[in-house]
């Protein structure tokens, strides 16, 4: 029996030509199409005649501005730059997120809950990791874009950006005994206690999807943990040695 | 017959009649909407379904490229040139604004929704089986749309894009053993990934040629053709998901 519904599962010969009810491409979906397409057609438009695309003076590599962000989509990641260095900011955490995002189809471990429908309540972890980084990412990019002035510093959008800002904050570095101690204990509680307090979820994704899947996900708290222990305790390193800081 | 019917049947290749056969063979001997199914689910064309977010970005993506081709016949990628040239569009080109703020904003609303699409296609679970490997093809095809704008960036050769693009480049620096800042790095700063991407140590004339290609030819290429595999992907898989 319990062989039979996973191979049910993985082949699902109904899924690839379900019975369903159809209608006719011309005129119900080519009319949508052209509608979607006629409406953007208009807003670009629009857009193109009442907005220029920027041109400011020629590149000058001796002359640096003030304040110099990467394109908007990046700035999320420029932003990260306050709460890790560049290794990290620049180069492991894109690498990990698109490595979290092409796992999605594998290490979820339901292959028919919530399929063609907007079910928020039948998969409430899986959303809400997704619906969390996702957010996170925009929320990054829209503190960079707009509350970032000249030297990075932070100006709320009622602040004068031509103001200088002076920075007093002193910033501390755990000790590395303390840091080491903090990220195995973030880790290890991370991908131990979720195993003993949901024991389906960890049974039916198995011991390879729960490990990945934790993993990953204590990756993306990482970042709040970051922001957290630099704000609120003005902590700038977890780990300090002589070759790399996080 | 009809000059106007007869003009139809030339282009369209079918009659103006109406029946449920006319309708399929509209659909089937048209180029454009061949890639479509004759017939397709009733709940996945609903708007709120979709919201139209994978269609829209691959009309941003047409868009964006035959604007570009437009640019490409008046831009230089030569960095005694470029700038002027982009001056050029801006003022000399008849419609030269224009065209360039169609291809920019375009550019800026397919970055907006790839990633859109992505999130729909997560929250409706489209990911499951069969579609997981369209994911994956997506994931690289959010991948190339940040670096196709990326690259592009470059290009105008102006204060705003010379430094942001620097802002980004600098994070090769610091890969890890292949950067020559990064963490246990081997290689200096004349072999290492920020060197190799900006064929230089500082970004110059060899970057700028090498965004071009990147811009113009390879990323858009690349992009083309996973579309291709994953529009296909979607046929294949019995169309757009639905409720099981
Ligand atoms: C250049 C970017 C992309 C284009 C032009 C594109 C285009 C499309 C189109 C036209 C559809 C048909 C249904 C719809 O419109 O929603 C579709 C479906 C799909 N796309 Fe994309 N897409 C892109 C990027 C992505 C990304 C980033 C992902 C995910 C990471 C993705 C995953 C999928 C999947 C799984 C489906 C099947 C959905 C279903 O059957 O409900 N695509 N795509």
């Amino acid at each position: 029996m319990a062989n039979k519904t996973k191979e049910d599962a993985l082949l699902r010969p109904k899924d690839v030509y379900p019975k369903e009810e159809k209608v006719d491409t011309w005129p119900y979906l080519v009319r949508k199409e052209l509608i979607a397409i006629l409406v953007f057609s208009i807003v670009l438009v629009v857009w193109s005649l009442v907005m220029n695309a920027p041109l400011e003076d020629l590149a000058n590599p001796s002359l640096t501005p003030k304040e110099s962000k990467a394109p908007w989509y990046f700035v999320g990641l420029q932003e990260l730059l306050v709460y890790f260095d560049p290794w990290l900011a620049g180069v492991v955490l894109p690498t990990v997120i698109l490595i979290g995002l092409t796992l999605i189809p594998y290490i979820d471990p339901d292959p028919v809950k919530g399929v063609g429908q907007y079910a928020f309540k039948k998969r409430i972890f899986a959303m809400f990791c997704f619906i969390f980084g996702f957010t996170m990412w925009f929320v990054l990019v829209g503190v960079g874009q707009y509350l970032r002035g000249p030297y990075w510093s932070f100006y709320w959008p009622w602040e004068d950006m031509e103001v200088a800002k002076q920075v007093e904050v002193t910033l501390t570095n755990l000790p590395l005994p303390a840091g080491i101690a903090l990220i195995v204990c973030f880790f290890a509680l991370g991908l131990t206690i979720p195993a003993a307090v949901f024991k389906n979820f960890y049974w039916k994704a198995g011991l390879v999807r729960y490990y990945i899947t934790m993993t990953l996900f204590m990756f993306m708290m990482f970042v709040p943990l970051k922001m957290i222990l630099r704000q609120v305790f003005h902590i700038r390193y977890v780990i300090t040695t002589p070759w790399f800081n996080i | 017959m009809n000059i106007i019917v007869q003009m139809w049947r030339s282009i369209f290749r079918t009659g103006v009649a109406d029946s449920p056969v006319h309708r399929v063979f509209r659909v089937v001997v048209n180029f454009l909407l061949h890639l479509h199914p004759a017939r397709v689910s009733k709940d996945g064309i609903k708007l709120r379904y979709t919201f139209c977010l994978g269609g829209l970005s691959l009309f941003f993506f047409i868009v964006t490229a035959v604007t570009g081709g437009f640019l490409m016949i008046y831009y230089y990628p030569d960095v005694d040139k470029a700038y002027a040239s982009m001056k050029d569009i801006d003022e000399i080109v008849p419609f030269g604004t224009f065209m360039r703020n169609l291809h920019r904003w375009a550019a800026h609303l397919m970055v907006i929704f790839v990633p859109l699409h992505m999130l729909r296609v997560f929250l409706t679970a489209a990911y499951k089986p069969p579609r997981e490997f369209n994911w994956v093809i997506g994931v690289n095809l959010l991948l190339l749309t940040f670096l196709l704008s990326f690259t592009g960036y470059l290009l105008p050769w102006d204060q705003l894009s010379y430094w942001a693009v620097t802002v980004g480049t600098t994070m090769a620096e610091n890969t890890p053993i292949l950067g020559a800042q990064g963490p246990f790095s081997v290689l200096g700063p004349e072999e290492d990934m920020h060197f190799i991407l900006l064929g230089g140590t500082t970004i110059g004339q060899p970057t700028l040629v090498r965004f071009y290609f990147a811009h113009c030819v390879a990323l858009p290429g690349a992009l083309a053709g996973l579309m291709a595999l994953h529009f296909w992907r979607i046929r294949k898989a019995g169309g757009i998901s639905r409720p099981l």
